[in-house]
């Protein structure tokens, strides 16, 4: 038990890290900000948690990812299919041709409520879907490239097409999925209308409450063997395969928990935000995940949230006041990342703050203290 | 001779590359706890050799039998599962972990997926790899990062990665390269003593390294052995004199 709770913080400079992320996104920031400003705190720790997938994927296994966002997607869509029919009930359609009917489909005359959509009515299986289809599609994407040894620019230039062509199917089957607009008008989850205040404060704490399990859950990995063999595979594939370990179950495996944890934050996303749609399903949102996880550190799991809370914040000051100026900063910071930062945020932590915090103040203060009793001798 | 007697059975082996053969028939025996050196001119396939034996190249004929299991037919991992360990020419190491840490993940346990995530260093573990980076000359760099090793330590850290595996079989390719005449002569000592119980079978140019090390020397020419016995007969053998070993 105490080397699981061990594995699991990752040692006490790791606990220490860990309750301080804990502290601000639980306590600090609900108290400082008003509803609107947490509720966009809420968003960024969705997409939070498609960057600690990147740590664990990219960072941590070498295998560069550029369609994560196809899982935030598809963990977004499986949850936004469930209150869009708790939405679209006989009542509240009554003025369509075929009441009962998500509203889109009734605009695509379609009049049967298509096969795919059915498991979605009862909640525990939605819950179950949101993590079973994005893993499912990660274990088949998974399966035909690394058992045919598929890696480097070539893995990453396919999950970026395999992103891009799921967006354009959502958005050309409208009548299915909503179309370019997306699942959009969501009120209720089990009845429990998730558009009141409490509502979104209750979200917000689950949301930031599930981040910090999945950060839990990944530190076990990574401080287990596992985690040992993906810095090895990154090193040297060939190595571990010529040490008598199937290369290609390890990242299918390391893949398919990274798109179960993306998942989680699309799911969270649809349920916070109150909608969902392919704009966070192709390439430029994939993208800007993988630079979310540059920025803060993609060998930190804490790193990661911080780096992507703090893009967002940028983003969201800087296109408000110079909306046409922010895509250029966020290429500039990238580009700056990769050149001096290869470790990001938690790489300049990691380099500098252990000796100007702590030890340093100290020494200061041991340095004065002779000082001051000289003085009074 | 009893074909069960041996270790490693290799008959009619043959790969080619676009007509070009780079093993051509090749029959090679190794015995239980013998330590076989190939010698060739370069391009004479002794590398490929290994590659096939580890499952890096596919045959495109013959057999490779390893203690009576089909080898040509497995994938790399399972090859290495039945004993077979191989070092590659350049030292292939995990730079980024320490020395430690690389032995500790080369222990064959833990070695599929579940098995990896709940493994956990038992006091076994622990020392075994000591007692291997004793062997090796790095228990002082132990828990030194693997890339700041010198060249000749990398090639000793993954000769005891192998080591922690435990093969029945092992196959070095050029294992003293780059390294200091001290170091040959530790590296000579460290497999004269690793060959106790287990084959081995090393590749390898410097013929005074040979010379300390080899029980039987196969010379290989153009993908087909040459010649094959003692190392005095071989350094005597015409044939090997006009084509490798020079006058």
């Amino acid at each position: 038990m105490n080397e699981l709770s061990e594995k699991v913080l990752g040692g006490k400079q790791g606990a220490l890290h860990l309750a301080i992320l804990a502290v601000l996104l639980l306590v600090i920031l609900p108290l400082c900000l008003d509803l609107f400003r947490l509720g966009l705190i809420g968003k960024y720790v969705t997409y939070a948690f498609v960057a600690i997938s990147l740590v664990l994927l990219w960072g941590n296994g070498g295998i560069l990812s550029l369609g994560q966002g196809m899982f935030f997607g598809l963990g977004g869509y499986c949850m936004a299919m469930f209150l869009k029919l708790e939405a679209s009930d006989p009542i509240s359609t009554k003025i369509q041709t075929t009441p009962g009917l998500p509203d889109f489909m009734d605009w695509n005359q379609i009049v049967e409520l298509p096969w795919f959509w059915e498991p979605f009515k009862s909640l525990p299986l939605t819950l179950l879907l949101v993590l079973v289809v994005p893993v499912l599609l990660a274990f088949i994407i998974g399966m035909a490239m690394f058992t045919r040894r598929v890696g480097g620019v070539y893995f990453s230039i396919i999950t970026q097409a395999i992103a891009l062509i799921l967006s354009i199917l959502i958005v050309g089957q409208q009548g299915y999925t909503g179309g370019v607009n997306g699942i959009t008008d969501l009120k209720t989850l089990s009845g429990w209308d998730i558009r009141t205040d409490s509502a979104k404060y209750c979200l917000y704490f689950m949301n930031a409450g599930l981040l910090i399990l999945c950060i839990m859950l990944s530190r076990f990995i990574l401080t287990s063997k596992f985690g040992m063999l993906l810095l090895a595979m990154r090193d040297k594939e060939e190595r571990v395969r010529f040490s008598g370990y199937d290369v290609a179950r390890f990242k299918i495996f390391i893949f398919c928990v990274a798109a179960m944890i993306s998942a989680i934050g699309g799911a969270m996303f649809t349920l916070q935000i109150g909608f969902m749609s392919p704009s966070f399903v192709g390439i430029v949102p994939s993208i800007e995940m993988v630079i979310f996880a540059a920025v803060g550190g993609r060998m930190s799991l804490i790193g990661a949230v911080y780096g992507t809370l703090l893009v967002n914040f940028g983003k969201t000051i800087f296109s408000e006041t110079y909306p046409e100026l922010w895509l250029f900063l966020m290429g500039g910071l990238f580009i700056a990342v990769v050149m001096f930062f290869p470790d990001g945020l938690a790489g300049i932590y990691e380099k500098y703050a252990p000796h100007c915090s702590f030890s340093m103040l100290r020494a200061r203060w041991l340095k004065k203290v002779p000082k001051v009793t000289g003085e009074r001798q | 001779m009893n074909p069960t007697e041996f270790i490693l059975t290799i008959e009619d082996l043959t790969v080619s590359f676009d007509g070009f053969k780079a093993v051509d028939n090749l029959n090679l025996y190794i015995e239980n706890n013998e330590l076989r050196v190939v010698i060739g001119p370069n391009g004479a396939g002794k590398t490929t050799l290994l590659d096939l034996i580890c499952g890096k190249t596919k045959a495109t004929s013959g057999s490779i039998k390893f203690k009576n299991t089909e080898l040509t037919r497995l994938a790399e991992h399972q090859i290495v599962r039945t004993g077979v360990g191989r070092k590659f020419q350049t030292p292939s190491i995990y730079e980024n972990l320490t020395v430690y840490q690389n032995l500790e993940v080369s222990y064959p346990e833990g070695r599929s997926v579940i098995g990896s995530l709940f493994f956990t260093t038992t006091p076994a573990v622990k020392e075994r790899v000591t007692r291997i980076a004793d062997e090796i000359f790095l228990t002082e760099s132990l828990h030194q990062q693997a890339a700041l090793l010198s060249h000749g330590q990398k090639q000793w850290l993954e000769i005891g990665m192998l080591l922690m595996q435990d093969p029945e079989l092992l196959m070095l390719d050029e294992p003293v390269a780059g390294m200091s005449a001290k170091e040959r002569d530790l590296t000579a000592d460290l497999l004269n003593r690793i060959c106790k119980n287990r084959s081995v079978l090393v590749i390898e140019h410097d013929m005074e390294f040979v010379k300390k090390i080899a029980h039987k020397v196969t010379v290989l020419h153009q993908g087909k052995i040459l010649a094959e016995g003692s190392m005095e007969k071989i350094q005597s053998n015409e044939t090997v004199i006009d084509v490798y070993l020079g006058h």
